[in-house]
């Protein structure tokens, strides 16, 4: 069965769509879309192939596009996605993650939207905001922004999401009630003896481990701004996983497409020192058995004067077999990796700063 | 008084619209005819023939968007400025959001 295979890149100036093939050899560019908006995050729902865009513009504020033709046309909708009056308006859209019945859509500053109608409207998951924590949330470097959103892959009720700086929340009943899930999380920024608090971590990146086995937890993985972590019990506990990487610092991770144990990470040179790969050497880390040991990923990257930093939606796996890696670095630079991270090519170079790295396989 | 209402007894006056918002609604033009009562009728009045361009003008506080500048009679208007007959009221991207 012919099938074609793209890479949805949002950026700071629109969003972009590689084309490739099956094999992974060749690509080519279309784009700039969403009428070079800065989009951060653009997905695609993999039940009905739309291709959706989360963004916000300086002049007219947030909204979500979306393509049902692989990018060829695009509309887009705000309908529902505000907050009440006087309250500080949406400045942008930031995550997106489609679930069995409709979409989400995490957004600045941090709340929580859903759409069922194909992202023609959304109305505010209010339980969230409503959340007693919520005034002491605070803005990170990219703002108060809700960045990452779970739906459980089996039961819809159940939901995660992360918050910069807020932290790791859960809700078991759709979005109505929700607790923080931070226990075993460190804020290296806060005093001493409160370096392990309830909520208000900074959380960089939220990622469920695949394949559940039936009456065990789930398994979810989180850099942060202080540490990487590995929870077995859906977050209400995390261990640290950051012993044998260079750096406690980075922005994105993403599970393997099957295999829970097998994870990719970029960490960065700290928080203080430009924020680029050490050394100006390019390389993803990888943990094949959950984070206990890691090896660094380096054919085919860039190892001198490299001064990338990528950031926390822009690291991506393909479902293919075996599984292809891609990154985008802010320097509008795009890697890929057609063995699961072994070597390494450079497939795009010179885009907009890039926000986001997502996949979409379509059956021909 | 009822959106309906006001619309029949409101006075028509001539908005121009940014070529950055046009692209955001094919078929939008750059000059036309409307009759409203106020800036925020005039948003009301764009959002019946092109829906979603009220959101794209005006925030949830409400207020015209920060970057988004509406001149009445060459000053800057607010959402409650009233529109006399005739008036010409221009849509602008303000420089600082570009």
């Amino acid at each position: 069965m012919a099938k074609s295979l793209h890479l949805l890149i949002g950026t700071k100036k629109g969003a972009f769509i590689l084309d490739g093939d099956p094999a992974r050899e060749s690509w080519s560019l279309r784009g700039p879309f969403c009428e070079a908006w800065p989009i951060n995050h653009l997905i695609a729902d993999p039940a009905s192939g739309a291709i959706y865009g989360a963004g916000g513009n300086e002049w007219f504020g947030p909204a979500v596009w979306k393509s049902e033709d692989l990018g060829a046309t695009w509309s887009h909708s705000s309908e529902g996605l505000a907050y009440a009056e006087g309250e500080t308006p949406i400045k942008a859209a930031w995550s997106l993650a489609p679930d069995r019945d409709g979409l989400y859509a995490g957004v600045e500053p941090a709340g929580l939207f859903r759409s069922e109608d194909a992202g023609r409207s959304w109305r505010q998951v209010a339980g969230l905001r409503a959340h007693p924590s919520r005034p002491e949330w605070q803005p990170g470097g990219g703002g108060l922004i809700l960045h990452h959103v779970l739906p459980h892959p089996e039961d819809p009720r159940q939901i995660w999401v992360a918050i910069s700086t807020g932290g790791v929340f859960h809700s078991a009943d759709g979005g109505e009630t929700w607790e923080p899930r931070n226990k075993g999380t460190r804020n290296d920024f806060s005093p001493e003896d409160q370096r392990y608090p309830e909520y208000g971590q900074c959380v960089h990146s939220l990622v469920m481990a695949p394949g559940r086995a039936p009456g065990r937890t789930e398994r979810l993985y989180q850099q942060n701004h202080c540490g990487m972590y590995r929870s077995d019990d859906g977050g209400r506990s995390w261990d640290s996983i950051e012993a044998g990487l260079p750096s406690t610092f980075g922005f994105p991770a993403v599970a393997h497409p099957r295999d829970p144990e097998t994870l990719y990470l970029v960490p960065l040179n700290g928080d203080a020192q430009g924020r680029f790969m050490p050394e100006g050497r390019t390389a993803v880390w990888r943990s094949r058995d959950g984070g206990a040991s890691w090896q660094d990923l380096r054919a085919g990257l860039p190892q001198e004067n490299a001064f990338l930093g990528v950031l926390r939606q822009a690291l991506a796996t393909d479902p293919l077999e075996p599984a292809g890696i891609y990154f985008g670095t802010t320097s509008g630079a795009l890697f890929a990796s057609a063995d699961e991270g072994e070597t390494w090519t450079c497939i795009a170079q010179h885009l907009p700063a890039i926000s986001s790295v997502e996949t979409l396989l379509v059956e021909g | 008084m009822t959106n309906q209402a006001s619309a029949a007894t409101a006075p028509t006056v001539t908005v121009v619209l940014p070529a950055a918002l046009r692209a955001l609604f094919p078929g939008a033009p750059s000059r036309l005819e409307l009759a409203a009562a106020s800036v925020a009728d005039l948003l009301d009045a764009l959002d019946a023939r092109w829906p979603g361009m009220r959101d794209r003008l005006r925030d949830s506080t409400p207020a015209v968007r920060r970057h988004v500048n509406v001149f009445v009679d060459g000053r800057r208007a607010k959402l409650e400025t009233p529109l006399e007959p005739g008036t010409e009221v221009f849509i602008l991207t303000a420089m600082s959001g570009g």
